[in-house]
């Protein structure tokens, strides 16, 4: 063998045994090391750091930033994970960025307020960032939705909401709904179908999939509270006139003139249990319920949002 | 006197694209291309943004790269390669040679930026399915960052009339990141004393204001960029390019050739 | 109307990093070159010969004095318009093609648009260098580039040309055409002003000559003023093999090939020679008085220089 074929031969050898070499070295290493690290990366977790490090190119970095903040969300969601401690910092460096970032304060009223796993639980932070938002972009009456809705749903304080409510209405183009849903807070806050009315509007205002997913599972869950609330209203009834708990739901609709036993919106029927409480058969389904659920029904396994939207 | 310039332009021009720079123009399609198919997946809402915020900060950023690699070599190469002797010992004036490379290198980003303007537009019309007429204003933020370009090329070639290529790359860039905070050196100075405020204020206005000639952000939210601001972002840029210019003619009038 | 008129033309640089000493790269030089003369500017390398050709250039600028060319100031550009000139080891932008180059500098020396093909070909035919259209410049061999750069300085026609060791790197071919070329440039009327370090072109073309060392003009005249000045020599042969003593004591050279015996020996010892050999009785057979060249006075006034550089620092 020619020492130039010699030569070939060696390093040729020496280029794959190496290569192979690192890639297992680099594999072993990635199980050393903690997964965080590799997780809930924020780049920098400053708003003013951030803008300097954009060298004036600011919108092309809330968008990016606008990504992460919804790759995060979904990821965590889907593991029904306990924090989301990076969605408010993400959240305010995409608006610190972008003010002008419409979807990003959307989306902030609807998953930065709730609490966990359906949100970050940072409700008092929302209102800042709606009020920011409100303070950028004034001619968006929607922004006073979303922070009206803050105060209702989370913060249950439905004199501010109403508040809001009405300053929104008075943007010019304002969507009627706000003046309607002002007058609502005022009288029948608590109702369900003042809830309805709002995750409605929500649903039809936003094209953004995640919100909208969010309202249909709300509006779902407001029936089965209402189905379920009305139900036990009538097993009440029910063993007022005979003394006695029904035995089944078909002795319950019997007596009512029911035309058939009671189903929820995914048409399951309802459980009775044997102490006399309606109850869903499938908890699941119905994330935001607050009525029906058994007593020891944990959540487990990725949260399941109806497919339609 | 005006024809020689023009040759010596066209020169430059020609040096460039030899030079293949304007194949940075299939990197530039192959990342739009790519973000505007694939942006469906991030969110509905900001597609048009996304697509116009990332494609003129393309336009912006393969720009100022091309406009420093290039601008830092004009003269100094000429100088080190000796190309120049056959032709200063024509009837061609000095200054005329550093006008004529800074137009050579300028319409070389100019026919560059027009080519990118039209994938801009394209993946703009894939993802938004048709134009609305803010999006004229598109043009507007094209034309702040060709006026970028004509500071930045002037400053390279400054930088190129008395120091190496890579001393002139340096110091170009230098000037390119300072330029796109001068409204935070403007902040920083009112908020320092004495000689140090002296010196922070005249530094923030001396050094190229980039920020003021980027309005990317603004019109992807299709808002309207006003009649003033062209104006006075066009006399700026034309002022602090003919600063630049006279200071590279000034510097290279008197160097001696080695 | 003389051609070049330099006035005391003089060069210091600032040499060193931290403290910068002065270096002489040219004393202050006078001399002038007259229409229609082929000009020869010798010396050895580092003279200070190129540092003159660029300063009339303007691509050095001078620490004092200045020049006329073509009874014109040399710093006035439009007189770069009769010029031409190539520059020792040309190079071009080797990026484009002969033609390009070509084209590009007649634009910049102000050959009118509807002359320049015509002109461009002719030139090139003229260097010999006809078939490479197409061909980039970083593709050419050395003496390609050679007569490229050839080219260029005639292209438009000038009436004075200078070049810069226009032999450099030419096979003894190309040497005989450039020669030939700056005959013929002769011919039309310019002025040819050369510098070179080889001494034999400059013997067989020039019709003047200065020599330049150490930055210093050591001579000027026409060829044969200055090469008479030196001291000849005269070549004896005769039959034999002998050589006297007092040959050898006049300091021949003496060389025996066959049953002769050459001796070279300066002119004014021919007598005393003469005497030397009849006094042996060898038999004289032919005294030639030999053309001393240039290179001889070139290196008689480098010496000069030498043994007198202590005293002239």
């Amino acid at each position: 063998m020619t020492p130039r074929r010699r030569t070939q031969l060696i390093a040729t050898t020496c280029l794959i045994l190496s290569m192979g070499a690192s890639v297992l070295l680099l594999h072993r290493v990635d199980e050393i090391r903690p997964r965080a690290v590799l997780e809930d990366v924020l780049y920098i977790s400053s708003p003013k750091m951030v803008k300097r490090t954009s060298l004036g190119f600011d919108g092309l970095m809330a968008c990016i930033y606008w990504t992460r903040t919804v790759q995060y969300f979904g990821h965590r969601h889907y593991e029904r994970a306990r924090t989301y401690n990076e969605l408010a910092p993400l959240l305010e460096i995409t608006t610190a960025l972008d003010p002008h970032m419409i979807p990003a304060y959307q989306f902030g009223a609807s998953f930065l307020a709730p609490a966990p796993p359906n949100g970050a639980g940072e409700p008092v932070r929302a209102i800042e960032l709606m009020k920011y938002g409100i303070q950028n972009n004034p001619d968006n009456w929607h922004l006073y939705y979303d922070l009206g809705f803050v105060y209702y749903t989370e913060l249950k304080d439905y004199k501010r909401a109403a508040e809001v409510f009405e300053q929104g209405s008075k943007v010019p183009n304002a969507h009627p709904f706000l003046k309607l849903l002002a007058a609502q807070m005022a009288e029948h806050a608590n109702d369900y179908e003042t809830a309805r009315m709002l995750w409605t509007a929500t649903y039809e205002s936003s094209t953004e999939s995640n919100i909208r997913q969010n309202a249909i599972e709300h509006l779902r869950s407001i029936r089965v509270d209402e189905e379920v609330t009305r139900l036990q209203q009538a097993v009440s009834r029910f063993e007022q006139q005979n003394g006695r708990l029904p035995t089944s739901l078909w002795e319950l609709a019997a007596a009512e003139h029911l035309r058939g036993i009671p189903v929820d919106p995914d048409g399951n029927p309802y459980i009775l249990s044997f102490d006399g409480q309606v109850q869903v058969s499938k908890p699941e389904d119905f994330p935001f319920i607050t009525k029906g659920i058994p007593p020891d029904y944990k959540p487990s396994g990725p949260p399941k949002f109806h497919s339609k939207s | 006197m005006s024809a020689r310039i023009v040759h010596i332009a066209a020169n430059t021009f020609r040096e460039a694209v030899r030079d293949r720079v304007l194949y940075n123009l299939i990197a530039f399609a192959l990342l739009l291309s790519g973000a505007a198919i694939f942006i469906g997946q991030i969110s509905i809402e900001i597609e048009r943004l996304v697509v116009v915020n990332l494609g003129l900060t393309a336009v912006s950023l393969f720009g100022v790269v091309i406009a420093i690699f290039i601008g830092i070599g004009l003269v100094s190469k000429e100088i080190e390669k000796r190309t120049l002797y056959t032709v200063l010992s024509r009837p061609v004036r000095r200054w005329e040679f550093i006008v004529g490379k800074f137009f050579g290198l300028a319409g070389t980003l100019v026919v560059n930026t027009f080519f990118m303007a039209i994938g801009v537009f394209a993946a703009l019309l894939y993802v938004a399915h048709k134009f609305a007429s803010p999006d004229a204003f598109i043009l507007v933020a094209l034309y702040f960052i060709i006026l970028e370009f004509l500071i930045l090329c002037s400053l390279a070639l400054l930088f190129s009339s008395f120091s190496s290529p890579l001393l002139a790359a340096v110091f170009t860039f230098s000037l390119f990141i300072i330029g796109s905070f001068a409204d935070d050196l403007r902040g920083f100075a009112a908020m320092t004393h004495g000689i140090t405020r002296w010196i922070a204020t005249g530094a923030s206005y001396l050094v190229p204001n980039f920020s003021t000639l980027n309005v990317i952000s603004a019109v992807a939210h299709q808002q309207a960029v006003g009649g003033q601001l062209i104006l006075q972002n066009t006399f700026y840029a034309l002022f602090y390019t003919a600063m630049a210019l006279s200071g590279a003619v000034l510097i290279f009038e008197r160097r001696n050739l080695k | 109307m003389a051609a070049i008129e330099i006035l005391g033309l003089e060069k210091t640089y600032m040499v060193g990093f931290w403290r910068k000493r002065p270096k002489r790269a040219l004393q202050p030089l006078h001399l002038t070159v007259e229409e229609g003369e082929i000009f020869g500017f010798l010396g050895p390398n580092g003279a200070g010969k190129t540092t003159t050709l660029k300063m009339l250039m303007g691509l050095v600028f001078p620490t004092a004095g200045g020049a006329r060319i073509l009874g014109r100031e040399w710093t006035d550009p439009d007189v770069k318009a009769q010029i031409g000139f190539l520059p020792e080891q040309p190079y071009f932008y080797d990026y484009l093609t002969a033609h390009e180059l070509l084209e590009y500098y007649a634009q910049l020396s102000g050959v009118p648009g509807k002359d320049r093909k015509r002109r461009v070909d002719e030139v090139l035919a003229r260097v010999g260098l006809t078939d490479i259209k197409g061909v980039q410049l970083r593709k050419f061999s050395k003496g390609m580039l050679q007569r490229a750069g050839i080219a260029q300085a005639i292209l438009h026609d000038p009436k004075l040309v200078f070049f810069d060791e226009p032999m450099s790197g030419l096979d003894p071919l190309g040497r005989r055409e450039v020669r030939d070329l700056m005959e013929q440039l002769k011919q039309e009327g310019k002025t040819v002003f050369f510098s070179t370090h080889i001494l034999s072109d400059a013997e067989a073309l020039c019709d003047r000559v200065a020599i330049i060392h150490r930055g210093e003009l050591r001579g000027v005249g026409a060829v044969e003023d200055l090469t008479s000045s030196v001291q000849g020599k005269v070549e004896v042969i005769w039959q034999g093999t002998q050589v006297p003593a007092a040959m050898k004591a006049l300091g021949a050279d003496c060389h025996v090939s066959g049953d002769r015996v050459r001796a070279v020996i300066p002119d004014t010892q021919q007598d005393a020679a003469i005497d030397a050999l009849r006094r042996e009785r060898l038999r004289l057979i032919a005294i030639t008085p030999l053309r001393t060249s240039l290179e001889a006075y070139f290196v008689e006034k480098l010496q000069h220089s030498q043994t007198t550089a202590g005293t002239t620092a």
